[in-house]
């Protein structure tokens, strides 16, 4: 199990480093489903098979195909991916980057002379039902607020999506010709 | 380094050759479904269907195969090469990959997994992307807006798919798909779920885009939809991909809601043989028989009429498991 842990953790590794480096955004997006699938790998390496199946059916499989869908409708082309290319200049992302690896250093640190000792890993395995349990017994307060969080969402989903069906009623009524995405009649 | 002793090395070489077996066989059956699936659709048009390759046309097969494999495999140059060879592979992978979760009988699966359930709407949900990216690496209006529609549809139905199966996981108290056939030995899950049951038929039926809800590929709009640009083996994989989603849900509702193996004198895998069969042979029918729906009456049917239905299924079933434990 150790070596699967680290094997997919090389790999989620790899391909979000692409993910950030790919000029094309589909490819990059390949990528970080990939990275995304190695990350449950990991998960499941860790014993929370609950979590890494979970992983692959909201994340990869449902999210990123919302993100893929998207960028599939911005009709890019060679130029784009040119563009993008011009933007992965060196004065640009060599700032941030000697942050971020400045705060790894810290975290190496932290991690090598912290007295943080390295537990490995047992692959004993974390039943759903714990996991149910542990949602609904002491994180209940984090679940009701995450469904009020999507309440809302769904009720701005709604409204936006909402059937004008009086409006063109209105409009059929005044003789106006009606050109919104009405359904045709049968 | 572990050291292996010989008993291990001889149960690892067991689990080898068992998945071989099953993933050779899932291919056959899904390579057989091809003349079956014209025959019958010929039986059932009142017409003959294909019947001069072998006895009964039964070799048609063989002959589609040999000529599918000849043809020019051509990559558009307008294609977006890497991701356009990725595409069929996927749906490939995915649809073979879950049958590892499928108990054909007590002994024979490749992966007791205790998330079962869920591996297979994990792989079922990551098949979407071979459709969504064969549409878009094609760079073709009609790949896309097929491949477009089949992203809106197969994220739709998954939700019901899944809603659908929670109703079997309550009863059976158990997301391992072997318990959950253990759990039928009583009653078949299709009577206490009979309306998951349809909800799950019918999802699965737009999972794998197949008639009546094969708009990703409606030819009179779209051509071939997202495979338009596909040919020789990759359009192959398409298809046989195709057939294979027949297999696996036809196994699946075998599984979930007619007790897999369970049955009296003959043995565990005739029983569930003749019962996954007989799904297939039924998706054929629905074939022959169903118009194809309009693209917002598909999505309206979707969340207006199967969600609730879902959603009160699992409620009552929860209330029903609750006062009866």
């Amino acid at each position: 199990m150790e070596f699967t842990f680290f094997a997919a953790g090389i790999v989620a590794l790899a391909t979000t480093a692409r993910v950030i480096t790919c000029a094309n955004p589909v490819h990059a997006l390949l990528y970080l489903i990939t990275s995304m699938l190695a990350l449950a790998i990991d998960f499941y390496a860790l014993g929370a098979a609950f979590a890494a199946v979970l992983e692959v059916v909201v994340y990869a499989g449902a999210i990123m195909v919302l993100f893929v869908f998207v960028v599939m409708m911005l009709n890019l082309n060679n130029e784009t991916v040119a563009r993008e290319k011009s933007w992965l200049r060196p004065q640009l992302w060599a700032g941030p980057a000697a942050a971020a690896g400045l705060l790894l250093l810290a975290l190496l640190w932290a991690l090598i002379f912290g007295g943080i000792e390295y537990g490995g890993i047992t692959g004993e395995e974390l039943a759903a039902r714990e996991v149910g349990m542990n949602l609904f017994g002491p994180y209940v307060l984090v679940v009701e607020l995450a469904a009020f969080l999507l309440l809302a969402a769904l009720v701005v989903a709604a409204h936006i999506g909402r059937d004008d069906t009086d409006q063109v009623s209105d409009a059929a009524a005044r003789g106006e010709r009606v050109t919104t995405n009405v359904r045709e009649s049968r | 380094m572990m050291e292996f002793t010989q008993a291990e090395a001889l149960g690892v070489l067991a689990t080898v050759a068992k998945t071989l077996i099953i993933l050779v066989g899932a291919v056959l059956m899904a390579a057989l479904m091809i003349p079956i699936e014209r025959r019958l659709l010929g039986l059932w048009q009142d017409r003959y269907g294909p019947n001069r390759v072998g006895p009964f046309g039964s070799l048609q097969v063989v002959a589609d195969m040999v000529k599918i494999f000849f043809k020019e495999d051509w990559i558009p140059p307008f294609a977006d090469k890497a991701v356009f060879v990725v595409a069929p592979a996927i749906i490939m992978v995915t649809s073979l990959l879950a049958f590892a979760v499928i108990p054909f009988t007590p002994t024979w699966t490749v992966a007791n997994l205790n998330v079962g359930v869920l591996f297979l709407l994990a792989m079922s949900s990551l098949g979407v992307y071979s459709v969504i990216f064969a549409g878009w690496a094609s760079d073709n209006k009609y790949a896309l807006i097929g491949a477009m529609r089949t992203a809106a549809q197969m994220i739709s139905y998954e939700v019901f798919m899944g809603l659908s199966l929670l109703g079997v996981v309550l009863l059976a108290g158990s997301f391992n798909l072997g318990d959950i056939i253990e759990s039928q030995r009583g009653m078949w899950n299709v009577i206490p779920q009979f309306p998951a049951f349809v909800i799950f038929f019918i999802a699965g039926c737009a999972e794998i885009h197949r008639a009546p809800f094969d708009l990703p590929e409606a030819e009179q709009e779209l051509t071939a939809g997202y495979h338009t640009e596909y040919s020789g083996m990759k359009f192959g994989m398409f298809f046989v991909g195709e057939y294979l989603g027949i297999v696996l849900i036809s196994c699946l509702v075998t599984v979930l809601f007619f007790g897999g193996w369970l049955g009296p004198w003959l043995p565990g895998f005739v029983w569930f043989f003749l019962k996954a069969f007989t799904f297939m042979c039924f998706f054929v029918l629905l074939r022959a028989s169903t118009v194809r729906p309009r693209y917002d009456q598909l999505m309206a049917f979707g969340w207006k009429i199967l969600l609730p239905i879902a959603i009160v299924n699992v409620a009552i079933t929860g209330a029903i498991v609750v006062a009866t434990s």
